[in-house]
């Protein structure tokens, strides 16, 4: 696919003399460190943004109290953090054993088959699904069955977003693992599935790990899906000593959407807290899982 | 009051042995739906909890069209709804519909112009063809005319208005329908109506959306409800009601608009333009929805009680939190007709 | 069952036939992976049943109106995308211009070699985290940082070179540039952390050959590394664009809703996601109709950019192979 086998570079002469190739060098390593600082300033503006808005009101209370009405000061969102890591609990629990399933097949088991192009075309649609639309399936498939707002409708919800990007990046992650790896591995007389579970799989960790950070960072960012599916609670979804599960749920995604709605100091503080809150909580997972996901080989 | 005053005490009592569980079921109540009275009820709901053992309510903004639709598909206990409900829907419930106006507000114009005059007068005329496209710079003769002690560039004007279908649209246009007959020719009335088509036209969702929105644009005006606009501290607009007085939105100019209009047998009353001198022009109440039959009277008496609460001590807190509350005779009304959720 | 591998060997030896559990586990495991894929399939069967179930009365009664009309007024009835879908497509676009150019550049910045290994995996993170930021903080980020900074430079555009179509309005606050420029943020960490992946997924003896023969270090970047690359980097955009065409709420807040098709870049815009965002909460049966119409006509947009997409991809793919 490249052209390694004719290069079309002259072979260097003895005598040194000035290359134009060494210029263009000089000149696109200049631009791609101007597009990275370029690129840069925008990020970091948000991340300024929300770590000097959301920081100044991190406090423990944050995390045990339940979120405030009105002129009430003080408050948190501990119920809504719950609820989220619940739902996208949930979501990852369905769209990452079938994503990466899905992924093994498209990359490794029948990648020229008609119902692996039809798949991929599948969860390519899927990307650009809107995600209200997400919503008003789940709503359609879990709330109008169970008569009423829940987590697992909102994990469902969430899990069809999440599960395009895991399996788009879990395949492409699988083919860019070395063909003669697997061929030794089927030398050693490995089955399929062994190759697989014991070479792909492996290898392509950290890159499969990146898809499921990415739809995890979506999923836990995401409104619209949740409150057609999840609503949301002013209280605890532990409730009264058991797990209230199929009940309204909190999340901190719907908990942002309503406070930075709301004309109140205390909620609009809140609300950046909380988005700051729910970076965070991203970056653990995304560090917990680069940490467990570490190729061992 | 002597109840309520035990059913506090008895609330204080229980919240100070919070982890004992009670051995009576607890009452969840869900509702959902408009979000120009989420604040308050919010607010109510949460002290209502508090106060009485074993019941909680759980509110959430999605809109009145979204709450309604919930409540057809029986999701949720109750609904709210800043348009009532249609009849076509109530027909559909075979419970039963029992609506309940709870509280009212106003929609006020808030503007951004440079320098930052205060107490900008807009006669009826004006701000109607404003929101038509007509009226398009800030140095207009009328606007000048009404307002001699301003100083008014030529700035155009950006209208900001609502980019989600809303129940503050729909009040707004009914009123500007009512004042206008060109409006009502052109745009018509309704959650969303279809706003002139110029670049001068900006659509923002929500309340908060236009309230950044106005503040971002210099020369911009846009409509949003009062409450949001006393704690979000924007500039609005004194506008001239139907007796052609000047008119700043408050609680005693809402509470004059709600006394000069009777309420219905319904419960459902409109005001597109009140009457007297005092009154403000935009005003409308929103409502909650229940079923008559619930079919589960544990529940039925949560929500009479929470109707009850709303009556007696959540209107105290309605002026702070920026809206009106209900004439008196308008809450008499309102308890007699709940004793119909059943 | 019996395995097919059974062949008498040496019990000692370290090569071993599969045995029968390996067989029945691997028959197993391929069982599962078909599954997942059947899964995949059948959830964007049941969505797009679910959709085209409630947009079908919507079809008949207003056919290609829908999509050729240009007003949207829902008191008499009239349901014109056609701005929304010029919208989409437009903003989607630039976005997409804008964060493949400078996600691509950040990528190749981060895996060759511009910057210590430590230092690069450190930025990868925090690019990364910005996934995760709702899009309401994008919104809000948008109206208090993006307008006001490009206010001026809008103005200048518009004064000294407005006859350029592109430049032909001026600025208001929300319209389609800032909106482009924040959904080119929001699309960037996607784009990166992606093609991040399939440049280091390069075997390391792919460069050291390219470097054997002699190619500067941006040699083997774009005649090697890139090439190699090409289809994860096509991946991440294909991601990108999924997430810019069906991205709402910060462009609901940002773009204006307007009704308007126009080249110009300042001009208020509309999109389909945040048409159906914003009109869905409140609206009636008829409305609902055509939303899920519209919402089908999204997804069919998606799936065309795709394939025209791929097809490019296929093109480029033959030109490289020779």
């Amino acid at each position: 696919m490249t052209n390694l086998t004719t290069p079309d570079i002259a072979l260097p002469s003895l005598q040194r003399r000035f290359e134009g190739r060494a210029l263009r060098s000089l000149v696109l390593t200049t631009l791609v460190w101007l597009g990275a600082l370029l690129a840069s300033v925008p990020l970091i503006s948000v991340l300024y943004m929300l770590i000097t808005r959301g920081g100044a009101r991190l406090s423990l209370e944050l995390f045990t109290e339940l979120p405030p009405t009105g002129f009430e000061t003080g408050g948190g969102f501990g119920n809504a953090m719950a609820g989220t890591l619940v739902m996208v609990g949930i979501a990852a629990a369905i769209a990452v054993p079938v994503g990466i399933l899905a992924a093994v097949f498209l990359a490794e088991l029948g990648p020229d088959s008609k119902l692996a192009s039809a798949a991929r075309f599948a969860a390519k649609m899927l990307t650009g699904l809107p995600s209200i639309l997400a919503g008003v399936f789940a709503y359609a498939l879990v709330v109008m069955t169970t008569g009423t707002y829940s987590a697992p409708a909102g994990g469902v919800a969430l899990a069809v977003l999440m599960l395009p990007i895991v399996v788009l990046t879990a395949e492409e992650s699988m083919r860019m693992v070395p063909k003669i790896m697997k061929d030794a591995a089927y030398g050693m007389g490995c089955t399929r599935s062994q190759v697989i579970w014991k070479i792909v799989l492996p290898t392509g960790m950290p890159a499969i790990l990146t898809g499921v950070m990415l739809a995890v960072a979506r999923a836990a960012g995401e409104t619209a899906p949740l409150l057609f599916t999840a609503l949301f609670s002013n209280y605890w979804i532990y409730h009264d000593g058991n797990l209230a599960v199929m009940n309204p749920t909190a999340s901190l995604a719907v908990l942002i959407y309503n406070f930075s709605g709301m004309p109140f100091d205390n909620q609009l503080e809140l609300a950046w807290a909380a988005s700051l809150v729910l970076v965070m909580i991203v970056l653990v997972v995304n560090i917990v899982s680069r940490i467990f996901g570490k190729p061992k080989y | 009051m002597k109840s309520l005053m035990k059913s506090a005490a008895l609330a204080v009592a229980v919240s100070l042995s919070a982890t004992s569980v009670f051995a009576a079921e607890s009452i969840r109540l869900t509702g959902s739906g408009a979000s120009f009275p989420a604040p308050i009820y919010l607010t109510w709901f949460k002290d209502f909890s508090k106060k009485s053992a074993g019941v909680t309510v759980d509110y959430q903004s999605k809109g009145s069209g979204a709450g309604v639709q919930d409540f057809l598909n029986k999701t949720v206990d109750f609904a709210a709804s800043d348009s009532a409900m249609k009849d076509e829907d109530i027909a559909k419930v075979a419970e039963g519909v029992q609506l309940l106006p709870m509280t009212a507000g106003e929609i006020v114009l808030a503007y951004n112009l440079p320098g930052n005059p205060k107490g900008l007068k807009l006669p009826r005329d004006v701000y109607s063809d404003i929101f038509l496209g007509k009226i398009t710079k800030w140095n207009d003769p009328k606007i000048v005319a009404a307002n001699p002690d301003l100083k008014l560039s030529d700035t155009p004007i950006t209208v900001v208005v609502r980019a989600d279908s809303s129940g503050t649209t729909a009040v707004f246009t009914k009123h500007l329908a009512a004042i206008n007959p060109a409006f009502k020719d052109a745009l018509g009335e309704g959650n969303t109506v279809n706003w002139p088509a110029t670049d001068k036209f900006i659509k923002s969702p929500k309340n908060d959306g236009v309230t950044a929105t106005v503040r971002q644009t210099p020369g911009a005006i846009g409509y949003i409800e009062y409450g949001f606009a006393k704690l979000a501290k924007v500039d609005f607009a004194q506008l001239q009601n139907k007796a052609g007085h000047y008119v700043v939105p408050n609680a005693e100019s809402g509470a004059e608009a709600l006394a000069a209009v009777k309420m219905p047998e319904s419960l459902v009353a409109w005001l597109p333009d009140p009457d007297g001198a005092k009154s403000y022009p935009i005003t409308s109440y929103t409502w909650m929805i229940f079923r008559k039959d619930n079919g589960n009277p544990a529940k039925a008496k949560a929500m009479r009680e929470m109707v009850e609460y709303s009556l007696t001590e959540g209107q105290k807190i309605a002026d702070s939190m920026g809206y009106i509350p209900l004439p008196a005779s308008v809450v008499e009304q309102v308890r007699k007709a709940s004793a119909n959720i059943q | 069952m019996n395995s097919p591998f059974v062949v008498p060997v040496n019990p000692d030896s370290a090569c071993q036939p599969p045995s029968t559990k390996d067989f029945v586990v691997d028959r197993t495991f391929r069982a599962l992976a078909r599954i997942g894929v059947v899964l995949v399939l059948a959830l964007v069967f049941a969505l797009v049943f679910e959709v085209g179930r409630k947009a079908l009365p919507g079809m008949e009664k207003h056919g290609f109106d829908v999509l050729l009309g240009s007003v949207w007024d829902v008191n008499q009835g009239k349901y014109g995308i056609l701005p929304a879908i010029w919208g989409t497509l437009y903003s989607a676009f630039i976005a997409l211009l804008i964060a493949g150019v400078f996600g691509v550049s950040m990528a190749i910045f981060l895996t060759q070699d511009f910057l210590p290994a430590k230092l690069a995996a450190v930025f990868r993170t925090i690019v990364e985290l910005l996934a995760a930021i709702p899009s309401v903080v994008y919104g809000l980020w948008g109206i208090y940082v993006v307008i006001p900074a490009i206010r001026p430079l809008t103005a200048w555009l518009n004064t000294e070179l407005g006859w350029i179509p592109f430049f032909g309005t001026s600025l208001s606050g929300p319209g389609l540039l800032p909106a482009a420029l924040v959904l080119a943020i929001m699309i960037l960490p996607t784009i990166a952390a992606v093609s991040q992946d399939a440049l280091t997924g390069v075997p390391m003896k792919t460069k050291q050959a390219a470097y054997g023969m002699g190619t500067t270090h941006w040699e083997a970047i774009l005649k090697v590394m890139v090439p190699s690359a090409a289809t994860g980097i096509f991946g991440s955009l294909v991601l990108g664009l999924g997430r810019a065409l069906g991205e709402t709420m910060a462009l609901a807040m940002l773009v204006g809703n307007a009704n308007n098709i126009s080249l110009s870049l300042f001009a208020p815009a509309n999109t389909l996601a945040a048409l159906l965002a914003l009109n869905f909460p409140e609206a009636g049966p008829n409305e609902i109709e055509v939303l899920m119409y519209a919402a089908l006509v999204l997804m069919f947009i998606t799936l065309l950019v795709n394939v025209a997409g791929s097809m490019l991809m296929l093109y480029a793919q033959r030109g490289t192979r020779q």
